[in-house]
């Protein structure tokens, strides 16, 4: 492990925690512009944690240890996600501890963690927020699996370190096969994240919440972690598309310059993806809980055809 | 309004007749006389509103008329925790409104009560709720407490899965004594009471009240004061369905909806607060008239405001028309067929969009609207989708009513002295608001206010909205429920 191996893995983690709660005030900032109200101003995940972490935490009175450790072990299962996503340089010495199969891996762990918390209290709306949690992951996971191995073929191997040095040393140009997996990767992070057209995270209404209902029991520095968790998740989804699909920039290694290049770039790409975001939550309305299955049923055969177009006409850049 | 009082016998013949050709039970209260109490029901029918009596004498107990009119059953729940009268052989025997903060034996709306009584704590009163049995089945319990700022109201889901098999409500959270406390307040104050009932339909009840304070007054109402209620109604009706249809496209995830809609709503509001005093027009239906008249120039800026959203409300219904993923969430949601629509003696806007052209505006025309032909605004699929179209429609309606009354507005006295009677006088107020049929029964005695029911169409739809989240999956009850959009205060009083 080199030195400047080391500094962009740190670099890489810090920015996550620092800019995931940005990003998803960005989106919230550019949705209150879309449907012309004025917003909260782009620091308002950040005060909000702050406030919960101020704030004392109430726990049931049935909480087992399970829901106490939940928080953290979501947190710490998004801090990693975050950490083994090349976003600013391909050199990331936790890269080998992690490929492309253990990130979904990550992603399900920290699932039936928040999942077995919610049922931990007892409650009507944790179940019920449990069960549909599930449904989504469930599907969305395949999906996510076939997207990444799409890119893993292209590239010979599931390590994300070395797909996105492949992938970043190709000509710029569109592919089928990547944009087919792109579509398919936006719908995955859609019901992922709990966002229109899969859950909306601005509701109020208990009985049709999906993230919500999971942490409705949470609060304080739980709730806080959870938050921030759930944050970092987005973050590392719009990485993932961004490295995945968009990843030139990235710095290689022994290429100190190119890791300051590299942030700046990053933002910009996280500016323009944030606000398409945005767009298309604005643009749809929330579909019934029982389309979610034909949704993510469509993203997952999107990302299958975007394997077989790949082997069909061969891998671009080899 | 027609006053006759029946024997015990032919109480339950006499509602099953009416219902034959085609009367409808309005409401059911009971009331306190020096002869004893009192059994009151109104009806509709195709004449006119009736008003039957039933003197009990003594007697606790009155036959059932829930198996010819189905909601009757709750308001006759509701008359054994206010005024101990309890159904014969009744098989449902669990308070209504009483949730333990009076004792069973003390009825609120007697006469010997000052309604000032306190209480001990009498203990939360157990209220079982009908269980579902079943493989897989389970209930979810809902509020009071919401997670948004909406009035309380305990929902109790059956449900296996996602589907909901039974739902059944309980209300009388915010029961808060008004009918007794009409009993000590003036008649020529009480409308202002009447008026707070509902914030939504401040204007509805307080015509309703001052309708049947004028009817027992025998007072004349002037042509100029009646159109400008008719105005105030109709703006009330437009805010109120603006409101709605922002709500609903919210609630289906479309939050363009809401913004665009508030901001109508918004507008329209202040331009009340400017022309009558009053974001929600409170207090601007006062007895004998209304509280002030509008000048020639406000009734033609009216007319330019209501010219300008008929435009814009068109060019929103086009959007949320062709929104793919929104009329999926409309369409055969909560769907309320017209059959048991007629079977519940469901009425308002949720009966025409299920195919009842019942519209009080229109079936039995009172001043203004005899003179204005309202355009009924029905639709058969009784689903969320159809309640929005009837929302829309009556909407433009509104509209167009509030461009004719600003056209041609009636010269002359705006109100009228009014000289509430020493004697015994009785007086009923009937109006259709926004959500349904209002209605208002007063007793007065001596110059003061004896009995003063006001009912809220709520009663009548509230049993409606539980038949209608029957099969539905649960996410989709928030947006029913919207489409609905009952009142609670009103409902509770």
């Amino acid at each position: 492990m080199s030195a400047l191996g080391f500094a962009a893995q740190l670099l890489e983690i810090l920015a996550a925690l620092a800019l995931a709660p940005l990003f998803l005030g960005w989106v919230n900032q550019c949705r209150a512009w879309l449907q012309s109200r004025r917003g909260p101003g782009l620091l308002q995940p950040y005060r909000t944690l702050h406030k919960l972490f101020n704030k004392d935490s109430v726990l049931a009175e049935r909480a087992s240890p399970l829901f106490r450790a939940a928080p953290y072990l979501v947190f710490g299962c998004m801090t990693l996600a975050c950490g083994i996503v090349p976003t600013l340089s391909t050199e990331l010495p936790l890269s080998p501890a992690a490929d492309a199969i253990a990130l979904v891996g990550l992603f399900a762990l920290a699932r039936v963690f928040v999942s077995l918390a919610a049922m931990d209290i007892g409650t009507a709306f944790g179940s019920l927020g449990a069960r549909r949690e599930m449904l989504v992951g469930f599907l969305a996971e395949p999906a996510l699996l076939m997207v990444l191995f799409t890119t893993a073929l292209i590239s010979d191997s599931t390590s994300l370190t070395t797909i996105v040095r492949t992938l970043s040393a190709r000509e710029v140009g569109i592919q089928p096969s990547l944009a087919l997996a792109a579509v398919a990767l936006v719908m995955v992070a859609l019901a992922e994240n709990a966002r229109v057209p899969v859950d909306n995270p601005a509701t109020h209404l208990e009985l049709t919440m999906i993230h919500e209902a999971l942490v409705l029991e949470y609060s304080g520095r739980h709730l806080a972690l959870m938050e921030w968790a759930a944050a970092l998740k987005l973050f590392a989804y719009a990485c993932i598309g961004i490295a995945l699909f968009v990843p030139w920039g990235v710095a290689g290694a022994h290429a100190p310059l190119a890791l300051l290049a590299a942030l700046p770039l990053l933002l910009a790409k996280l500016a323009l993806g944030g606000f398409l975001l945005a767009l298309l939550e604005t643009l749809s309305a929330k579909m019934r809980i029982f389309r979610v299955p034909e949704f993510l049923g469509m993203a997952f055969m999107l990302a299958v055809i975007a394997m077989l177009v790949n082997l069909l006409l061969g891998a671009p850049g080899r | 309004m027609k006053r006759e009082r029946l024997r015990r016998e032919a109480w339950v013949t006499h509602a099953r007749a009416l219902a034959a050709r085609g009367g409808r039970l309005v409401a059911l209260w009971g009331t306190e006389r020096a002869e004893g109490r009192v059994l009151c029901a109104a009806y509709a029918t195709p004449e006119g509103l009736q008003w039957a009596e039933l003197p009990l004498a003594g007697e606790a107990t009155f036959p059932d008329l829930a198996p010819v009119f189905h909601f009757a059953g709750r308001m006759q729940r509701a008359l054994g925790d206010l005024l101990g009268l309890t159904v014969e052989n009744a098989a449902d025997r669990r308070p209504w409104l009483n949730h333990g903060a009076w004792p069973a034996a003390y009825q609120p709306l007697a006469r010997a009560a000052s309604g000032r009584e306190a209480f001990a704590d009498c203990g939360v009163i157990d209220y079982p709720f009908v269980r579902v049995e079943g493989d897989g089945v389970h209930e979810i319990p809902v509020g009071p407490v919401h997670a948004g700022i909406i009035e309380p109201g305990h929902f109790r889901f059956s449900i296996v899965g996602e589907k909901v098999l039974r739902l059944e409500a309980r209300l009388g959270y915010v029961h808060k004594g008004i009918e007794k406390r009409f009993t000590q307040l003036a008649p020529l104050e009480a409308h202002r009471l009447a008026g707070r009932i509902s914030g939504d339909s401040t204007v509805a009840h307080a015509w309703a009240y001052c309708m049947a304070l004028e009817d027992a007054a025998g007072v004349e109402l002037p042509p100029r004061a009646a159109w400008l209620r008719g105005l105030m109604l109709e703006r009330e009706r437009v805010a109120n369905h603006l409101g709605d249809l922002g709500a609903l496209a919210n609630d289906a995830g479309l939050a363009f909806g809401l913004t665009q809609f508030s901001r109508l709503r918004e507008d329209w509001q202040r331009a009340s607060r400017e022309i009558f005093g009053h974001r929600f027009m409170m207090d601007g239906v006062v007895p004998g008239g209304a509280a002030a008249d509008v000048a020639p120039p406000m009734l033609e800026r009216m007319r330019a405001d209501g010219e300008r959203l008929a435009k814009e409300v068109k060019s929103l219904r086009a959007i949320l028309d062709g929104h793919a993923g929104l009329q999926d969430r409309f369409l055969s949601a909560g769907r309320l067929r017209p059959e048991l629509a007629a079977r519940l003696g469901v009425t308002g806007l949720a009966a025409r969009a299920s195919g009842h052209a019942i519209d009080l505006r229109c079936d039995q025309a009172w001043a203004p609207y005899e003179s204005l032909e309202v355009r009924m605004a029905t639709q058969r699929n009784g689903d969320v989708a159809a309640r929005v179209s009837v929302r829309f429609d009556e909407t433009l309606e509104s509209l167009r009513l509030i461009g004719e009354i600003c056209d041609k507005p009636p010269r002359g006295e705006h109100r009228v002295e009014l000289q509430v009677p020493a004697g015994e006088a009785y007086g009923a107020g009937w109006v259709e608001g926004w959500r349904g049929e209002v209605f208002c029964a007063l007793e007065l005695e001596g110059g003061a206010i004896r009995r003063c029911h006001a009912h809220d169409p709520s009663w009548q739809n509230w049993p409606a909205l539980e038949h209608a989240v029957m099969d539905n999956i649960v996410p989709d009850f928030p947006l029913i429920n919207k489409s609905f959009n009952l009142s609670y205060s009103g409902h509770d009083l």
